[in-house]
């Protein structure tokens, strides 16, 4: 009983929502808010994650990227200043890493992006979020799942920014179809993510 | 009750230390792109290139091509081949990194700019009709104005390929209009803009 309750308090803290800290968005320097520019403003993700369909890293924006605006707009408001003093400064704005995979693991985005899977499938409705939060834990069991039978969460190559995206009431024809066309294989060996 | 509170406080504690295990290995002592670093003093472990030198693979003799310019002057043709697909690809270029501000009729009334930012002029202006096409590529490489550079985000070949794709917009305009294309303007080099029916049915369609 005893080793049982250690365990199982162990698992809970481990793999709960309060350790994966998922929902809860990390304090940063500037209240960056996706719901304004991606909902409100119509800004497409590649805007600003430039490196998302070509990389392993979707990667975060320079100040240089928000200076195209905010040299304009919010110029003079408190909220903004930090861009301006990183701008004159040269330093970069230091964001909190909302997802983190352990060192051990090797992820990319390009080849999900290119294989149909789409952002809000792993990140949800970021356009919806005035802080950004995670809303999947990044376990190796969450990963796996999708990896042995992507037929579930594939999507039309044209709607992988579409981050409004509801999958629709046949994608148990259209997964395995989508599957086929795009060649994707079922990865499953440890060296896939591990390497 | 004694032995409950102590038997709670040994699965706490032991929870606690096999909680602790995890973080052994995720975090190791390498960089990952972009992380910080309180080495360099501008605390970028992605280092910025040293001025005057050049990375493998980027130096350009291709003048034309890479800088939009022959003797110093705005070329008017297009240096890479243009098809129906890079036409394509300018579009969803264009979108993603242009229509912001310049909206996606190229008509100057982006989201941005209904949010306050300087309104940018009219791609149909007579005055860009007639710009040749490396004025365009100027632009986006080093910025004009008040607009910054994009130079760091969009390749050299998707910024003919934007070109491309303007000159499509502006060709549909004249085509509905005017009915001419001046100084070749509306006709890349290859010719496979002026039968792109994108920006037609943009205008009509209100892609926006
Ligand atoms: C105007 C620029 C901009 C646009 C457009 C934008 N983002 Fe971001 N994104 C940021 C910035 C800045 C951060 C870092 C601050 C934060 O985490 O909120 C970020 C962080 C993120 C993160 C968390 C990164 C981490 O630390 O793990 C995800 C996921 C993300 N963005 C997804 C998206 C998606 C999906 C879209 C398109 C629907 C999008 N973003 C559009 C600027 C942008
Ligand atoms: C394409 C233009 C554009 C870019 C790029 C951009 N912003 Fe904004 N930003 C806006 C607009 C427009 C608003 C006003 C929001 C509104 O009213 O919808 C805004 C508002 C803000 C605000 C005020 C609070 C709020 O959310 O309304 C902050 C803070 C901010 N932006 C931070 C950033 C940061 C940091 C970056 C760079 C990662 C960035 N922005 C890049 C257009 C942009
Ligand atoms: C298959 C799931 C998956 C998809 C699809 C996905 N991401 Fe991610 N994303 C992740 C994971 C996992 C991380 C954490 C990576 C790490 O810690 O190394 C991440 C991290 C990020 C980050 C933080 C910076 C970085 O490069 O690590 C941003 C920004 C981001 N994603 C944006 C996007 C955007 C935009 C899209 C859609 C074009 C997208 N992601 C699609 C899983 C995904
Ligand atoms: C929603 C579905 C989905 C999720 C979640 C997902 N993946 Fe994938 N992943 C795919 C698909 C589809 C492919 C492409 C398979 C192929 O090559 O045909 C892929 C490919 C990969 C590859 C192969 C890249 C290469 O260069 O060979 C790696 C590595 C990978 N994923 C890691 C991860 C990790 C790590 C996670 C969890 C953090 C994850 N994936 C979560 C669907 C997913
Ligand atoms: C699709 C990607 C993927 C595949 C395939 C995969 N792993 Fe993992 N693995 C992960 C991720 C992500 C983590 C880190 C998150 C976590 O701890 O669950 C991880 C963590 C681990 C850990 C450390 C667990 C911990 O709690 O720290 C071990 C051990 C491991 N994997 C073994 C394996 C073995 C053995 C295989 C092959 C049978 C395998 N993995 C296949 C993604 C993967
Ligand atoms: C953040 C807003 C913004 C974005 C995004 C933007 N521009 Fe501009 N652009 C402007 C503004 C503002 C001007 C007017 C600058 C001035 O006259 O000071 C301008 C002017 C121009 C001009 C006219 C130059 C002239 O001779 O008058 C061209 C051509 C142009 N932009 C092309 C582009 C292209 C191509 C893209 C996408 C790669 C783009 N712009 C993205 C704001 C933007």
């Amino acid at each position: 009983m005893l080793l049982g309750g250690t365990l199982a308090v162990a698992y809970i803290t481990d793999r709960g929502d309060w350790t994966t800290s998922i929902r809860m968005a990390p304090e940063q320097p500037i209240p960056f808010s996706h719901k304004h520019h991606v909902k409100d403003d119509g800004i497409d993700c590649r805007y600003c994650h430039t490196g998302v369909e070509t990389s392993g890293y979707a990667g975060l924006p320079p100040t240089e990227t928000c200076m195209t605006c905010h040299s304009q707009i919010w110029s003079n408001a408190t909220l903004t200043q930090p861009i301006r003093d990183s701008w004159a400064s040269g330093k970069s704005i230091e964001w909190v890493r909302v997802h983190d995979l352990p060192d051990f693991v090797y992820f990319n985005h390009s080849i999900h992006i290119n294989k149909g899977i789409g952002c809000s499938t792993c990140h949800g409705r970021v356009d919806e979020m005035p802080l950004t939060y995670r809303v999947n834990n990044l376990y190796m069991e969450w990963c796996v799942n999708c990896h042995r039978n992507p037929a579930k969460y594939i999507r039309p190559k044209s709607e992988v920014f579409n981050i409004e995206y509801q999958y629709p009431a046949n994608q148990a024809e259209l997964g395995p179809q989508l599957v086929k066309e795009y060649h994707v294989q079922s990865l499953t060996d440890c060296v896939t993510c591990h390497r | 009750m004694y032995r409950r509170k102590v038997m709670a406080g040994v699965v706490l504690a032991g929870a606690l230390g096999l909680t602790a295990c995890r973080q052994d290995m995720h975090n190791q002592p390498r960089y990952k792109p972009f992380a910080a670093t309180s080495f360099f003093g501008d605390g970028r472990s992605a280092r910025p290139a040293i001025e005057d030198t050049v990375a493998r693979g980027q130096l350009h003799l291709d003048q034309a091509r890479y800088t939009g310019k022959e003797n110093g002057k705005d070329i008017s043709y297009f240096p890479i081949q243009i098809t129906r697909a890079d036409v394509a690809r300018g579009q969803e270029r264009f979108n993603i990194f242009c229509s912001p501000c310049h909206g996606r009729l190229g008509d100057g009334h982006g989201m941005i700019v209904s949010r306050g930012l300087r309104q940018p002029p009219s791609y149909y202006d007579p005055r860009l009709v007639n710009a040749p096409v490396g004025h365009f590529f100027d632009v986006m490489t080093n910025g004009y104005g008040a607009m910054y550079s994009y130079a760091s985000r969009v390749p050299v070949d998707d910024r003919w390929r934007i070109a491309s794709y303007i000159r499509a917009l502006q060709a549909s305009a004249a085509g509905a209009s005017a009915g001419a294309s001046q100084n070749g303007a509306a006709s890349p080099q290859n010719g496979a803009v002026s039968q792109n029916g994108a920006g037609q049915s943009g205008r009509a369609g209100g892609l926006q």
